[in-house]
């Protein structure tokens, strides 16, 4: 067989899948067939249906109709252990790695090769080795998953679907958990592998790794398959249309800042974090009435024990932050609060919302005490609810449901109930700690405008995100910070990879 | 030498204390390294004594005894995985519940069957486990040190002791060298990774349960025809909970765990030794302080002497597939 025919023929196709959960219509009768020796990309929105026809494809689920056809053959998929023998392996958002295992244990794990351990160690040893030379995947096969950066955690995934002898290799959002260079590294991976016949689906909603990467592109919106481009005949602003439905500002458009008088004022600090390692050291700066600034830098290197001691929930060890020109003594975020500072922190799971809440519940955390909710120890839950339904209405939270657990909506929408929540409050400062971390770009758009429109009533932003393009689509001024020091200051319009090199602490 | 003796006779006697409590930490580890947390290994322990006892009185048979004990043990470990992994139940409720289920279950039956208040009736010398004499014991004895030592700790013991001590290596060998093992100690910390593999989680986790059914039987069969001749209400006494306690405290490795029940087994025989006994400058102290022992130890260690004791990632939650 010539590379030429092989590229042509269709490794899987999926004909008229359709799956529904209750009323909620996952996949619409969905068609799609994947070149062998390719990278094709699913791309949608969260809730698009990416997920469901994966999990369809790797045995999670079984859909209600439609055929899976692999080489050509229909096959049925009952379960994980099927869709393995058939030749598919997943590579999932959330490694299903066991953290105190080797990654000798992790890659044998289902495939041991016997009752005994012994008799199949030699032979996973081996074909680790030989994994590593074919595809340039180098993992210590004796080291401790938890002790391994998260690059590497993801390498083994795809040595396990490998090792499993995968010629179909599934990745649900690979990169968002990697730092730009480990995505990179990932793309040189998937590249060999595709160069050595190996199919590769890629499912994000990152349009740069679309463009950077895959050969096709499929897009999925509310559960249809609405187009198929190649990937050199496309480009970002009609894949984003095709995902949304309609035209998205990549780029949000912005005055000129009118910067005022400092509102936020920090002098030396240092920050230890739960280690004692100082992760903040000696860091200085002023953020004024109407601009923006933003703080560049590879997630770790001190930016959120920052803003933590901004927002009054981590104590410095030492240094001074003043607010309006104030002084102030106590980490305490009440007090702050008071003060007008609001804070979007970074990870809304862990301490933006209580997921079992109620959004009306969540749409008052920390403001619970405001007379407005209530007298005393009770609370006036219809003035909560229905400043609630306004904030939804006003930031089209989908499903427009006050009463729904938090957990049910969207990543997306649950960061648009904390933004409703910290800006609705009129703050006079606000820490924007990754506002669109796992947000779909229709929403991106939106929290973008409303971060640009607190900027220009005069309010002063402190941003922090991963992301060096929404850093430079933001900011007003840019701050790098790296291994807890800020590095230095550029403009916005500073080019990338000055930006890069400054957060790899090259250059200043 | 008087020292010497004594030191002797607490060691027998704390061996003895602490073989049921090795038994049932075994049992549990099995349990909990797949991911389900037993609280209810007492229950078993209790039940299955009763078991035990009964079908020992009825076939003068320790070995029927043995088995009968052991089934008990492994369907009340059956309910607990059918609540808690079928049904997704708390596990923490179900172990509670299959306690009282225990507790109440076996006063019932035997009183309706033995009329003893709750005793079952004595059980005949054929029907117990007695201790087994090893060779040259008796001409080891006057052999200093050494002597006494094989003749009244090591040698003298029924044979559910030495089959105690032989579980820890075979358990390590069945976790740490088997592929069952491997899958069992991976589910109880993602079962994600050993469902993606292919690998039935639940079944696996009944598996688990089944190990732990059997353990928990040679347990309960200890307590009420080895170490004594009749079932005797709640003659558990809460000693399930303080090989839960070692188990926690030998951070879920089968090795630590033994010495933990030996320790525990040794603070048990002691406290018997200190009833009644005065001690210089103090006087007699109430023998319940040596009692409480183990469990102010398991405090304390637990409060950071130590370190951090990491349970198994996944335990206490049922499986579900994410969407």
């Amino acid at each position: 067989m010539n590379l030429q025919s092989s590229a042509n023929e269709p490794a899987i196709e999926l004909v008229g899948i359709d799956k529904k959960f209750g009323a909620v219509h996952a996949n619409k009768n969905i068609n799609l067939s994947v070149g062998k020796g390719s990278i094709h990309g699913i791309i949608g929105e969260n809730g698009a249906g990416k997920s469901t026809l994966m999990s369809i494809l790797y045995g999670f689920y079984h859909a209600d109709e439609g055929e899976i056809r692999i080489q050509g053959r229909p096959v049925s998929i009952r379960d994980s252990q099927a869709a393995i023998a058939a030749g598919i392996g997943m590579v999932h958002q959330h490694f299903m790695l066991v953290e105190n295992f080797t990654v000798l244990e992790n890659v044998m794990l289902g495939a041991e090769g016997g009752q005994l351990l012994a008799k199949g160690v030699a032979g996973a040893r081996k074909e680790l080795k030989r994994l590593e030379t074919d595809y340039g995947l180098e993992v210590d096969p004796d080291a401790l998953i938890e002790e391994l950066p998260v690059g590497r955690q993801q390498r083994v995934e795809i040595l396990k679907a490998l090792y499993r002898g995968a010629d179909i290799l599934i990745l649900d959002e690979p990169t968002g958990v990697l730092t730009p260079a480990e995505a990179d590294h990932l793309f040189r991976i998937l590249q060999v592998l595709r160069d050595q016949g190996k199919t590769i689906i890629l499912i994000t909603h990152k349009l740069r790794e679309i463009m950077a990467i895959t050969d096709t592109v499929s897009v999925m919106r509310r559960g249809e398959m609405v187009a198929t481009r190649k990937t050199a005949e496309t480009t970002v602003a009609e894949l984003a249309e095709l995902m949304v439905g309609r035209r998205v500002l990549l780029r949000v458009e912005k005055q000129e800042a009118k910067p005022g008088p400092v509102l936020l004022s920090v002098k030396n600090l240092i920050v230890k974090d739960g280690r004692g390692v100082t992760m903040v050291d000696d860091v200085s700066f002023d953020v004024r009435a109407g601009e923006i600034v933003g703080i560049a830098g590879v997630a770790g290197n001190g930016q959120s024990e920052l803003l933590e001691a901004l927002a009054g929930i981590r104590k410095p060890v030492s240094g001074e932050i003043f607010i309006d020109g104030k002084p102030v003594e106590a980490a305490d975020p009440a007090l702050l609060r008071q003060l007008g500072l609001a804070h979007i922190p970074e990870d809304r799971h862990h301490m933006g919302l209580v997921l079992k809440f109620e959004e009306y519940e969540n749409s008052i955390l920390g403001y619970h005490h405001d007379p407005r909710y209530g007298r005393g120890a009770m609370l006036d839950l219809d003035a909560i609810r229905r400043q609630a339904e306004e904030q939804i209405a006003k930031y089209d939270i989908r499903p427009p449901n006050a009463q729904l657990k938090t957990a049910n909506f969207s990543g997306g929408n649950q960061q648009k109930i904390v933004v409703a929540r910290e800006i609705e409050r009129d703050p006079k400062m606000l820490l924007i700690g990754q506002p669109t971390r796992g947000v779909d770009i229709g929403a991106i758009e939106f929290i973008h405008r409303r971060i640009i429109e607190m900027r220009d009533t005069g309010k002063a932003v402190l941003l922090v995100s991963v992301e060096l393009d929404e850093i430079r689509s933001l900011s007003d001024r840019i701050l790098v910070m790296f291994a807890g020091k800020i590095v230095g200051e550029k403009p916005s319009d500073a080019d990338e990879q000055t930006l890069g090199l400054m957060m790899a602490g090259i250059a200043a | 030498m008087e020292y010497f003796d004594t030191f002797v006779s607490i060691l027998g006697s704390a061996i003895r204390l602490s073989i049921p409590l090795l038994f049932t930490a075994l049992a549990g580890l099995f349990s909990e390294r797949a991911g389900i947390f037993d609280i209810g290994l007492e229950g078993k322990m209790l039940a299955s004594a009763f078991a035990a006892a009964c079908a020992a009185y009825w076939t003068g048979n320790a070995w029927a005894g043995l088995g009968a004990g052991i089934m008990v043990a492994i369907i009340f470990s059956l309910l607990h995985g059918f609540a808690s992994i079928t049904n997704r139940g708390n596990q923490i409720v179900s172990g509670v519940a299959l306690n009282f289920i225990a507790a109440g279950l076996t006063i019932v039956l035997g009183t309706a069957w033995f009329n003893q208040g709750g005793r079952t009736g004595q059980v005949p010398p054929e029907g117990r486990f007695s201790g087994i004499v090893l060779p040259g014991a008796e001409m080891m004895r006057d052999v200093p040190i050494i002597g006494p030592l094989y003749a009244n700790v090591i040698s003298g013991n029924n044979i559910l002791t030495y089959i105690a001590f032989l579980m820890v290596p075979l358990s390590w060998w069945v976790l740490y060298r088997t592929r069952f093992g491997l899958r069992l100690r991976a589910v109880g910390e993602n079962p994600g990774a050993v469902d993606t593999a292919g690998v039935s989680v639940v079944w696996l986790r009944y598996r688990a349960l089944i190990v732990t059914g059997f353990l928990a039987g040679f347990a309960g069969t200890y307590l009420s025809i080895a170490q004594s001749a009749a079932f005797i209400n709640n003659m558990s006494a809460g000693k399930g909970y303080i090989a839960l306690a070692a188990l926690i405290f030998a951070k879920w490795k089968p090795v630590p765990v033994m010495f933990a029940c030996l320790l525990f087994g040794f603070l048990d025989a002691f406290a018997n030794f200190m009833q009644g006994k005065s001690l210089p400058m103090i006087g007699e102290v109430p023998v319940q302080i040596f009692q409480a022992l183990p469990y102010i130890l398991t405090c304390i260690l637990l409060a950071g002497f130590i370190g951090v004791a990491r349970p198994p990632k996944a335990g206490g939650v049922a499986y579900t597939k994410e969407r």
